[in-house]
């Protein structure tokens, strides 16, 4: 232990005290008087976090031996998770204030599940990953009860804590197996004693337990069901933070885990991802087509597009898990911008869920309605939008791997998924008149949304350059 | 100018955006300038394209033109025009002022309309002039989005129901062919279309969920342009959203669908089918012939049975993609031709007949027959107009509509007699139709009290079917204006396909495999 290790963690222990520190304040300004500036500030906190470690150090370091990874990985991830986490607070803070949801908590735990998130991508130890694991967890079970008096949502916070702690367990149940078998709770251990051809029952059975419980928190088919009822039950805004954030982070995860632990293996656990990515893909596709909720519709469409993802990873490759970073940063922008809009959705100011409550919303809002189309049709994959080439680059990557069967199983499913985009491009352009929503409310998501899908059009020509950034990031995890 | 066919391409993209941001308001004034602007953009994207027709060797059956640059995800952005894609290009940029010309008397929504049809006209474009796989897929696909809007917000009474059947059937179609381009990514490790000619794809034959697959990779993916083709072109069995489509289509948006978006997937099997998977292609092709055969039959008889002008009109449509994949699939010098030659003929007459309609639907908002007939009491000019388009999409000799299935008989009589005969049946059936179509609406005594008061086409109508006319007839007596462009290509084409057969095994050594 030296100094050098914890220069390593700086950003992760500034986060830390950062929120201390705003707790703190919240406490002493008195009942939520100072929650707005801490929204704001929270937020700035973030972004600068997140131009200092993309802006930092390129070579891969470790940290106390190795328990503790700071590789370009890493770093790709943390950027897209502080970015995304940062964007989510400042978009739901109007909606916050006038639903009166607005308590300083809110910011607060948002940075305390922020640490956690960025301790998981870099965690390179059971111990660590579990650590971080929980802290993202037990923030994120208050977040999702936020509205204390709100039936819904009590009940979308304690499901969520039931089934997060029942995975939670498998996880760790996973872990001690994998500690048993392996003799040792570092990755870089584990890899040496988990070789192709030569793992041992007990490994394999800690193997598929932590697959069970990283499953669980990307909302992968068969572990899926918390996601539509947490997302419909707690307050907009924390759904944004669910769909976003921790997805990103725990899919880093997942990938960290099995390439830097099980990296030697990954015929044993490929499959099951396979199987894991296919599952949810048509799952995802087809139970959002009955879904006239908007939030539900959100949380299936998210399962789906974790299903896309998966399939990176399922390739186990340099070139998998470059396509499902490129895949999970182009998700996260899209959902942010959709999620801005429904915080946006508002009749008589009562937040609204039903899409066909968006009839002719086109005409009262054309350009807000277009930029909404742009989203869904890149949710939906169709060219020329950006949501395109993430699904190309993890067919490519899938297929290159011979997942083929997976690829056209893919394919099929964006087919039928692009009906419930449709439905909602239907209503806002060509529905019947009905009471609209309220005039805009909140600009700062009326930014959101204009912006995501300014990029979601304009990344066309590039990608604004994540491709080589996703690739060093791949290269990092994948040797 | 290096960049002209990015210029040609992006230049209605440029003005859409223009119009997008700037233009505000949804008075008259504003009506009007976003007419204007669309209208003057299309002229100068017809103007700059005449540059490369003027500047196009047909000697020359390489690309020319060529632009080249590095894009995302190892894909390159590649355009450039041969022999075979020119006169696409040429068609749609002639069509576009015309179309958008057709579109003066619209009142809803007017700035959106026109930026449909600019990117519309972008994305077509770019259809017939990328040089790379996802960049083809790109425009293919992307079509979709404003048609599926031009169809939905502006179309008739069942337009809902019509937009999304066309979305899903197409998106549905083509999604496989994504998924056969991956496969011939990871295979030849590029997307160029150009090293993807001389690629040769695997023929060994393997076994997919218990299914021997003869002809492996080549069938496959031959399978899957050919479904995403077929749906577009649209060949029978699964031409069913066309004439939905069409009858709730805007008159402006029938005519680009049948006139423009229908040529893509004809142009697909030349660009793709044909010089990639040629083993496979050869395999399908009694397959394919006979398909055909049906559809023009089976279309016609169709027709004869509709009450809706717009619907017998798509049929008809149907009909005669029917001699366009009969002619490519005939794979020789004139079948080619002749397919070619009849896209681009039934480019000008379908788009003239969508807009014959159109004339009347204006008047009269119903395109039922029966609504009809003794036009020619009060419409004289509108008559002629209609007796002359009636007459070329029967294909009398004169009219380009006649060259192009003559071509085509005679490409697909050496190569399966029995088809041509069934083809040709069709030239009988269309007369029958479209003649009947005419007598029934135009000719007679004016009986119905509605009709008494209306009036003949105004000069703008006259205006925009006057180059029709002329295409149409100059085309018809003088038919090697086109085929001196594509005839170099397509023989390189035809060349290399059969290039490309001897040496490979035959299907009974396939399946013995």
């Amino acid at each position: 232990m030296s100094n050098l290790d914890f220069s390593i963690l700086l950003p992760e222990i500034v986060l830390a005290i950062y929120a201390m520190v705003a707790l703190l304040a919240g406490v002493f300004t008195g009942k939520d008087r100072a929650a707005p500036m801490l929204v704001w500030v929270t937020a700035a906190v973030l972004v600068a976090l997140a131009a200092w470690i993309g802006f930092g150090g390129a070579d891969a370091r470790g940290a106390f031996g190795g328990m503790f990874m700071d590789d370009a990985f890493a770093r790709f991830a943390k950027v897209a998770i502080l970015i995304s986490a940062a964007a989510v607070l400042v978009m739901s803070e109007n909606y916050m204030a006038r639903h009166d949801l607005l308590r300083f908590e809110y910011p607060v735990l948002v940075a305390l599940a922020t640490v956690g998130m960025m301790v998981m991508v870099s965690a390179g130890d059971l111990m660590v990953l579990y650590m971080g694991l929980e802290l993202q967890s037990l923030a994120l079970y208050v977040v999702a009860s936020l509205r204390r008096d709100s039936a819904r949502s009590t009940e979308a916070g304690l499901k969520y804590f039931v089934l997060g702690a029942l995975s939670s367990g498998m996880l760790l149940y996973g872990a001690t197996l994998v500690y048993g078998f392996a003799g040792t709770t570092r990755f870089e251990g584990i890899i040496s004693v988990a070789t192709e051809g030569d793992i041992s029952l007990g490994l394999l059975f800690g193997l598929v337990f932590m697959i069970t419980g990283l499953a669980f928190k990307v909302s992968a088919v068969p572990f899926h069901m918390w996601t539509p009822d947490v997302y419909e039950g707690a307050p907009t805004p924390v759904a944004a933070f669910f769909a976003t954030a921790p997805k990103m982070a725990a899919m880093a995860l997942f990938a960290r885990v099995m390439h830097d632990a099980f990296g030697n293996v990954i015929g044993d656990w490929g499959q099951v991802v396979a199987v894991l990515s296919v599952a949810s893909l048509l799952l995802g596709a087809i139970a959002a087509v009955g879904q006239r909720n908007i939030k539900r519709l959100m949380a299936y469409s998210s399962i789906a597009h974790m299903g896309f993802a998966l399939m990176g990873l399922a390739a186990g490759t340099a070139a998998g898990v470059q396509a499902m970073l490129i895949y999970m940063a182009i998700y996260v922008t899209m959902n942010i911008g959709t999620f801005a809009f429904i915080l946006t959705m508002e009749r008589d100011g009562q937040p609204v869920t039903d899409i066909r409550a968006l009839n002719q919303y086109a005409k009262s809002e054309p350009i807000r309605a277009a930029a909404v189309l742009v989203l869904m049709f890149s949710l939906a994959g169709v060219p020329p939008l950006v949501g395109f080439f993430g699904k190309f680059a993890v067919f490519y990557a899938a297929w290159e791997a011979d997942l083929t069967l997976l690829v056209v199983a893919a394919a099929i499913s964006s087919a039928i998924g692009l009906f419930y985009y449709l439905r909602i491009v239907f209503y806002m352009y060509f529905g019947e008149e009905t009471v609209a929503l309220d005039r805009a409310s909140s600009p700062v998501a009326g930014v959101f949304v204009i912006l995501a899908a300014f990029l979601m059009v304009a990344g066309v020509v590039n990608l604004f350059g994540i491709e080589p950034l996703a690739g060093a990031a791949a290269e990092a995890l994948v040797r | 100018m290096d960049n002209l066919l990015s210029l040609i391409t992006f230049l209605p993209l440029v003005a859409a955006l223009v119009m997008a941001v700037l233009l505000r308001g949804d008075d008259e004034a504003a009506q009007r300038n976003a007419k204007w602007l669309a209208l003057f953009t299309t002229l100068a994207t017809f103007a700059l394209s005449l540059i490369v027709l003027f500047g196009f060797d047909p000697a020359d059956t390489g690309f020319q033109f060529v632009e080249e640059g590095e894009w995302l995800l190892g894909l390159s952005y590649r355009m450039g025009v041969d022999g075979i894609s020119i006169l696409f290009v040429m068609l749609t940029t002639f069509l576009m002022p015309l179309v958008i010309w057709s579109a003066w008397n619209v009142t809803h929504r007017v700035r959106e309309y026109m930026i449909a049809f600019l990117l519309l006209e972008t994305l077509m474009l770019g259809v017939f002039m990328a040089l790379d796989l996802v960049l083809f897929y790109l425009f293919f696909e992307a079509g979709l989005i404003p048609m599926f809007l031009i169809i939905g917000i502006w179309g008739g009474a069942n337009r809902v129901y019509a937009a999304f059947k066309f979305f899903l059937y197409t998106f549905f179609g083509s999604i496989l062919m994504l998924v056969a381009m991956v496969a011939m990514y990871v295979d030849a490790g590029t997307t160029n279309i150009i090293t993807l000619f001389t690629h040769e794809f695997s023929t060994a034959g393997f076994t997919v969920l218990g299914v021997h697959i003869v002809g492996g990779l080549q069938t496959l993916a031959f399978l899957a342009f050919f479904v995403a083709f077929a749906v577009k072109m649209p060949m029978w069995p699964v031409h069913t959203w066309l004439p939905d489509a069409h009858v709730q289509a805007p008159t402006a948006g029938s005519v680009v669908l049948a006139a423009i978006l229908l040529k893509m997937g004809g142009y697909g099997f030349l660009r793709f089918s044909m010089p990639m998977f040629p083993v496979a292609f050869d395999m399908f092709t009694p397959l394919v012939l006979w398909m055909s055969a049906i559809a023009i039959v089976y279309t016609s008889l169709v027709a004869l049975a509709q009450s809706d002008m717009k619907k017998l009109i798509a049929y008809s449509s149907v009909a005669h993609m029917g001699y366009v994949t009969a002619g490519i699939f005939a794979a020789n010098q004139q079948g080619l031709d002749g397919a070619i030659f009849q896209m681009i003929s039934h480019g000008f007459i379908s788009g003239a007949l969508f807009l014959i309609v159109g004339v009347i639907y204006d008047r009269m908002h119903t395109r039922e027959i029966d609504a009809y007939g003794g036009l020619v009491n009060r419409m004289p000019a509108y008559a002629l107009i209609f007796m002359l388009f009636t007459m070329a999409n029967v294909g009398l000799p004169g009219t380009s509509g006649f060259i192009g299935e003559f071509l085509v008989l005679l490409g697909v009589f050496q190569v399966n007699t029995w088809v041509a005969l069934v083809a040709t049946s069709g030239v009988i059936l269309s007369a029958a139709y479209a003649l009947w179509l005419y007598r029934r609406v135009v000719l007679g005594q004016l009986l119905r009290e509605s009709l008494r008061s209306i009036s003949d086409m105004s000069l703008r109508e006259r205006a925009i079917f006057a180059p029709l006319v002329v295409m149409t007839l100059l085309l018809g007596i003088y038919p090697v204006l086109v085929t001196d462009i594509i005839g170099p290509s397509v023989e390189a084409l035809i060349q290399n396909y059969q290039d490309a057969l001897p040496g490979t095994p035959g299907l009974a050594q396939m399946i013995n495999d």
